[in-house]
């Protein structure tokens, strides 16, 4: 059983009203931001379950926008949010999809783009007390919790490039405490996600993109 | 000395063995198993017992609407009708219910609190250790230290039982908030290990089977009125346990229970907004979504 800090119970510390509606929803957008690079300028949310329900009431729709704009979750910004985005030219919309129910109550899927026109989707899950999971990223199946530090290597599913990965995170000393491999289908895109107790030093996605076969590298530290 | 603890046993065993309240076998454990400094775990305490008095205070002078529109103003009621000398509770408990609906009333309006153990519940500690802090003229070096005493309850129902309203009840909600700060209170008036733990227990069986059922599904009514129920179920508790009353049913048990029975409770009452306070046609008409 994993360790429950004093702190799991007397926290997190948080904007109100719902560890699940708010602080998890916020928890999701920020980590899905760290995926692109910056300034956005468009995000749509499609909210699904309890999400699309009470989003209005439980400030969902303001937590996953402050999110967005990097604000962390005790961040007091986040009730004016919709001001704060207008500001920065940040488009938004919200969309609630009642339809589909075979889906974790809390899901979100963000639809990103930035001002160079790259695109990108992530789809996250609420899970209770501000504990989150991404759950795909660009539609493919993946799962992490951003509560360590994680890196996202996208590559193509071709051999050596998993060795490439560990090689140099062993020759900077990174203690890999998850590593998991998601792939849309043989031999085509694939996600590898690491997870680190230890924050992972700079020049690691620099090094990381000269293998030929790694396309983009995100890193997500908390 | 190996300070996990799995029970109430093994927590009255360590208290015990090390000769250690339940703050300080909690504060220990967090350092030793957390990989932290004892600095660093009382700043963060500090941190979050900031947040708390700060959420408890600030709709005393400003009322905040909430988000859904359904509470706001209830804190400054109280404590107008307090100072001009007409409450009928007496100071400690005012000043208790004050405080822990004024964390509810921030929690509902989109501002800064901390969970102890939910969102839902957030008002019954902070509502209760800052009352007694004020009543007894307490350093916030005790009161901190009796926040962690606070998180050892938590902690066991955390890991034991459920603090989830869906899974649970608001039995598991302000029911183990109110567990929480009825074992910290008697701590911090004196009470031994065992009276703490007694004082938990006691909260647990008067507030069992208590179901979740916010109206609208929002995190507001009748959630903050049960914040200050639950403040006086745990001065209750502890006023008991202080007195020297034992229970024959221990704090193990009662979670064992809390959580079997929150198991049971259909599933219209666990958070979903379908049945008890959220289906009455009050509630129905205030929140104009259910017909």
């Amino acid at each position: 059983m994993a360790f429950i800090s004093v702190f799991d119970v007397l926290g997190p510390n948080m904007i109100g009203p719902s560890s699940s509606h708010t602080a998890g929803a916020e928890i999701i957008a920020f980590l899905a931001q760290k995926m692109i690079t910056p300034p956005l300028v468009r995000v749509s949310f499609t909210l699904y379950g309890s999400f699309a329900k009470t989003y209005h009431g439980h400030g969902t729709d303001r937590a996953l926008l402050g999110g967005i704009m990097g604000f962390s979750a005790d961040d007091t910004r986040i009730r004016d949010s919709f001001d704060i985005a207008a500001k920065r030219g940040l488009a938004y919309s919200f969309t609630p999809n009642e339809t589909e129910t075979d889906i974790h109550p809390n899901t979100v899927d963000i639809r990103m783009e930035n001002a160079e026109g790259q695109v990108m989707t992530v789809r996250g899950e609420s899970l209770g007390g501000g504990k989150v999971r991404i759950v795909r990223i660009n539609g493919v199946k993946v799962d992490f919790s951003g509560e360590y530090n994680a890196l996202i290597v996208v590559q193509q599913d071709k051999p050596g490039v998993v060795a490439h990965i560990t090689n140099i995170l062993s020759e900077h000393g990174v203690n890999i405490a998850f590593m998991r491999l998601f792939r849309e289908a043989k031999g085509h895109t694939a996600y590898t996600i690491v997870e680190s107790d230890e924050r992972l030093p700079e020049g690691v996605s620099k090094l990381l993109r000269q293998n030929p076969n790694i396309t983009d590298v995100m890193v997500v530290q908390p | 000395m190996e300070l996990e603890f799995k029970s109430v046993k093994e927590l009255l065993d360590l208290c015990a063995k090390s000769g250690l309240s339940i703050s300080g076998v909690m504060r220990e454990r967090e350092c030793q198993l957390g990989e932290t400094t004892p600095e660093a775990v009382n700043q963060r305490m500090a941190r979050a017992w900031e947040i708390m008095q700060d959420s408890a205070r600030q709709p005393l002078q400003s009322p905040i609407k909430s988000m859904g529109g359904l509470i706001g103003g209830e804190a400054k009621k109280l404590e107008l009708h307090r100072a001009g000398g007409s409450g009928i509770c007496g100071d400690l408990l005012q000043k208790a219910i004050t405080y822990a609906m004024a964390v509810l009333e921030v929690n509902a309006s989109m501002g800064l609190i901390v969970a102890a153990p939910t969102a839902g519940s957030a008002g019954v500690v902070p509502g209760l250790m800052l009352a007694m802090k004020e009543h007894y003229s307490l350093s916030d070096d005790k009161i901190i230290e009796a926040l962690f005493n606070a998180g050892a309850v938590g902690y066991l129902a955390m890991r034991n039982a459920t603090v989830a309203g869906a899974v649970g009840g608001c039995q598991a909600e302000i029911g183990v908030a109110s567990a929480m700060a009825a074992s910290a209170a008697v701590e911090l008036m004196g009470g031994t290990p065992e009276q703490s733990l007694d004082a938990a227990s006691t909260v647990l069986m008067n507030m069992l089977g208590l179901v979740c059922d916010p109206v609208g599904g929002l995190v507001e009514y009748p959630c903050q009125n049960r914040n200050a129920a639950g403040v006086a179920n745990a001065l209750i508790a502890a006023e008991l346990s202080l007195s020297g009353i034992r229970q024959l049913i221990p704090f193990d048990q009662m979670l064992d229970t809390m959580y079997a029975v929150g198991k049971r409770i259909p599933m219209e009452l666990r958070e979903t907004a379908l049945g008890g306070c959220a289906a009455t046609p009050s509630a129905c008409a205030a929140c104009g979504r259910c017909s």
